[in-house]
């Protein structure tokens, strides 16, 4: 089920092996440069923040990685294969799956079904197979469904597998989201401000999930504005603004730079 | 859990299979109407239902299906009943070409093409622009369907084949329904950017829609072309476009048995009310009006996919 073993080691920064690799990336919106030559890597099996004030470019860059827009400059790279031009199914099918910043389930569907949206791309049964019911295609539908519902398990969904997804509290919606991206079995997990709009008890249950995700041997990237979501569970901050990098490092040895500092004056002031 | 909607699917089920056998001829004509209508309704349901793909150009694919028939059937004597894979196909691939350039548009966008493509084709038929159409006359003296040695002739006869069709085609979408295709299309229409962020080919699903949707209603063109024994373009017009689009809104795009409910509604009761024929359609614009403002999601919205609980417990396992 699982690709390479999880590479968990006391000592992260021995072995690193880069997944995801982003170089001089460029992006403008007309006159407006969203996203400024930035580059950085993103190593297996670590869990990276992207962080900065609103309006810096994050949500930019992850819509570049899943091919939702297309760089103006600048290479990424998965896994050693070049991303650029692939439409953006055929980049999840590579192994990056992602999250939304504004939540995106499909609001008039189960719960159930939006998890097996993820279990897609590796089903073949076509309309044939369906309309005739198919031994093979039955059992296609059933081994999706099981793998939908450990991933409803897996984020503490289970219950809910028959709601309607409109009819989630907004934090389960945001775990919804989590489990339909890891139904795609992605190796690449980019999760764009998981923890917005959660209160305190559900931030602190969504960094023990995203522990309990790593340790599958998924990679994380992630946006967010909670620093202490950020602090405790990234081992490698990048920091943009108005669109170019201004730091990259350790949680520790960011939050000290003054660039940083002064960035997040004003706005966020945790840092 | 709600016992009493299977029952009333069952109660209607009887009713109209044994329906012949007590309503004249002029009246299971009307049912025969009504099934032709719900074939056509059940395939823009998959388009515009399950896809949320804006379609008002239905009726040109019932016109590719229902002259490639005709046409097979006066200029090669392939039996009619023959030709319906044929025409299916046929309307399939006519429907895959001009949705291909244009399915990536907007809802309201793709809206005003497709009535563009339901005119052109009535225009190039009323024109003969093939010259084997027959202009505005039409194609006529299409033989009677044959099926298992008895000539099909009467609307009893008829009734029995068209709701044949119609069951068939139940069974068969609400298989799709609960497969992985038909999941995907309501992906589509929940969400297009989730869908293809969750892996969907989202384009692929969007021509599939189109292209199934178009094929069931080339294969109802074969049945109406068997039945009529003579077709002309004006069966074909934008009006029946609109029509089939009413019945799906109405009905609740996404749900067969609100849709073949809508069809009953929409083209059963103008023919109970004959006498009234001017007032009808004023009554009809009313009736529209009040439901979408008092229930726009339609008679019998689709809710979510049902899954028994034995189902699920068999999946986990
Ligand atoms: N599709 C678009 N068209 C035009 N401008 C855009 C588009 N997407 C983003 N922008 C602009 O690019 C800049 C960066 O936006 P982006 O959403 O990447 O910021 P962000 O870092 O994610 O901010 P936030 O923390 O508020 O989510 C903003 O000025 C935004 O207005
Ligand atoms: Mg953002």
């Amino acid at each position: 089920m699982m690709e390479a073993p999880p590479i968990v080691s006391g000592q992260p920064n021995t072995v690193s092996i880069p997944l995801l690799v982003i170089q001089e990336l460029t992006k403008t919106f007309g006159g407006l440069t969203a996203v400024n030559a930035v580059s950085f890597a993103v190593e297996k099996g670590s869990v990276v923040g992207l962080i900065g004030p609103n309006g810096a470019g994050k949500t930019t860059v992850f819509n570049l990685i899943t091919g939702n827009y297309r760089p103006d400059r600048g290479r990424i790279e998965f896994g050693g294969t070049p991303l650029a031009g692939l439409r953006t199914h055929r980049i999840i099918a590579l192994g990056i799956a992602r999250t939304f910043q504004n939540i995106r389930l499909f609001q008039r569907l189960t719960v159930l079904e939006n998890v097996l949206a993820g279990c897609h791309y590796r089903m073949r049964g076509g309309i044939l197979a369906a309309m005739l019911r198919l031994p093979s295609q039955r059992r296609e539908e059933n081994d999706g469904m099981g793998r939908a519902l450990k991933e409803l398990e897996f984020v503490g969904l289970r219950q809910q597998a028959l709601a309607l997804a409109k009819n989630l509290a907004y934090g389960d919606q945001r775990r919804l989201e989590i489990a339909r991206a890891l139904a795609t079995q992605p190796r690449l997990l980019v999760l764009d401000e998981p923890a917005g709009g959660m209160n305190e008890q559900e931030t602190e249950a969504l960094i023990g999930l995203i522990a309990r995700i790593r340790e599958r041997g998924i990679t994380i990237l992630l946006i967010e504005h909670d620093m202490r979501l950020v602090m405790r569970a990234c081992e490698k901050l990048v920091v943009l603004e108005n669109g170019g990098k201004i730091a990259e490092g350790a949680p520790e040895q960011v939050r000290r730079d003054p660039k940083v500092i002064e960035a997040y004056l004003g706005a966020d002031d945790e840092a | 859990m709600n016992h009493g909607k299977p029952f009333a699917i069952v109660l209607a089920a009887a009713l109209l299979a044994t329906a012949p056998l007590f309503l004249n001829a002029y009246q299971v004509d009307v049912l025969n109407s009504i099934g032709l209508y719900g074939l056509l309704a059940l395939g823009l349901n998959l388009i515009l239902g399950e896809a949320g793909l804006f379609n008002m150009g239905h009726a040109a694919f019932y016109a590719v299906g229902a002259y490639t028939a005709a046409m097979l059937n006066t200029r090669y004597q392939i039996p009619i009943l023959w030709t319906l894979p044929l025409s299916g196909l046929a309307a399939g691939l006519f429907a895959l070409a001009v949705a291909r350039p244009v399915v990536h548009l907007r809802g309201d966008y793709l809206l005003i093409v497709t009535i563009g493509v339901g005119e052109i084709v009535r225009i190039a038929l009323v024109n003969d622009i093939f010259g084997m159409t027959g202009g505005a006359n039409g194609i006529f003296g299409i033989s009677r369907p044959q099926l298992f040695g008895i000539v099909i002739r009467r609307p009893q006869e008829f009734f029995y084949l068209i709701w044949g069709c119609v069951a068939l085609t139940i069974v068969l979408f609400l298989r799709l329904k609960q497969s992985r295709f038909g999941r995907a299309l309501n992906y589509l229409r929940e969400d297009e950017v989730a869908a293809e962020g969750s892996g969907i080919n989202t384009a692929y699903y969007k021509l599939a829609a189109f292209g199934l949707g178009a094929a069931w209603a080339g294969m109802t063109g074969a049945l109406f072309a068997a039945k009529m024994t003579i077709i002309s373009p004006e069966s074909f017009n934008f009006w029946e476009s609109v029509v089939l689009f009413m019945i799906v809104i109405l009905g609740g795009a996404g749900n067969i048995a609100g849709v073949l409910l809508a069809a009953f509604l929409v083209i059963g009761l103008p023919e109970l009310f004959r006498e009234f024929a001017s007032a009808r359609m004023l009554v009809f614009g009313l009736v529209m009006i009040v439901m979408m403002v008092f229930r726009p999601q339609g008679l019998l919205p689709a809710g979510g996919r049902r899954f028994s609980l034995a189902t699920l417990a068999r999946g986990h396992g």
